[in-house]
């Protein structure tokens, strides 16, 4: 739809014309602000938590203990170059503690979900699968943070 | 001739040269969600008369939903 308005613009004389063809879904799931009715205070992007922590393949998971001690969390990422998510490090991996690379300890491609995913949906899901959070990814797989579902139930019950 | 672009380009173009947005979706999809700042003008109306409201001499990015 987008090629055939800017066109209709270039006929209509104007003559610096852009178009945006990855358009608001795109914009959406990078995290980017959405306004309107169903704009950025209802999606997930709005209540996750950006300061979840993050690892390396080659890190040692000992050593990933240690800074989650320090941090208070309980689950880590494990994270390219890019910040693509690799994997995640859970609750039962860090309770072994076994001296191996955080590559060995990590549950590998988690379900992830985009910022501009509704919160409704997304907490439905959560309940209806019983998770207690849920990572949060640009398109092209990189962490954008944690939603927790503790926020998402109290965010929805703000905004309906 | 219409340039297509990424999301980088549209941000620079917002910042550096007061890019106009142009959301061409229906408009309770317009009312639904938009880009902020966006102006919303149908395909199906988008001609002489109503693009009046747009800026001839700064730049104008179209979008819609998505690779339609």
């Amino acid at each position: 739809m987008s090629p055939r308005a800017a066109s209709r613009l270039a006929s209509i004389g104007f003559e610096d014309v852009y178009d945006y063809v990855a358009g608001k879904a795109d914009w959406g799931s990078a995290g980017l602000p959405l306004e309107g009715a169903n704009g950025s205070d209802t999606r997930a992007g709005a209540y996750l938590r950006t300061d979840v922590p993050t690892c390396r393949l080659d890190d040692r998971l000992h050593t990933v203990c240690e800074r989650l001690a320090e941090s208070g969390w309980d689950t880590c990422f494990v994270v390219d170059d890019r910040r693509v998510v690799l994997g995640r490090i859970g609750r039962r991996a860090i309770r072994g503690r076994a001296d191996v690379s955080a590559e060995q300890a990590m549950t590998p491609g988690p379900s992830t979900i985009r910022p501009s995913a509704r919160l409704a949906n997304v907490g439905a899901r959560m309940r209806r699968q019983n998770l207690t959070n849920l990572p949060v990814t640009t398109a092209d797989g990189r962490l954008v943070g944690l939603l927790m579902r503790a926020d998402a139930e109290e965010a929805l019950e703000t905004i309906s | 001739m219409p340039t297509p672009i990424d999301r980088q380009e549209v941000q620079r173009l917002l910042a550096a040269e007061h890019a106009q947005l142009v959301e061409v979706l229906p408009a309770a999809e317009y009312e639904d969600e938009h880009l902020p700042g966006a102006t919303n003008i149908p395909l199906k109306e988008l001609n002489a008369e109503t693009a009046r409201q747009l800026k001839r001499g700064e730049p104008v990015i179209v979008y819609c939903h998505d690779y339609q």
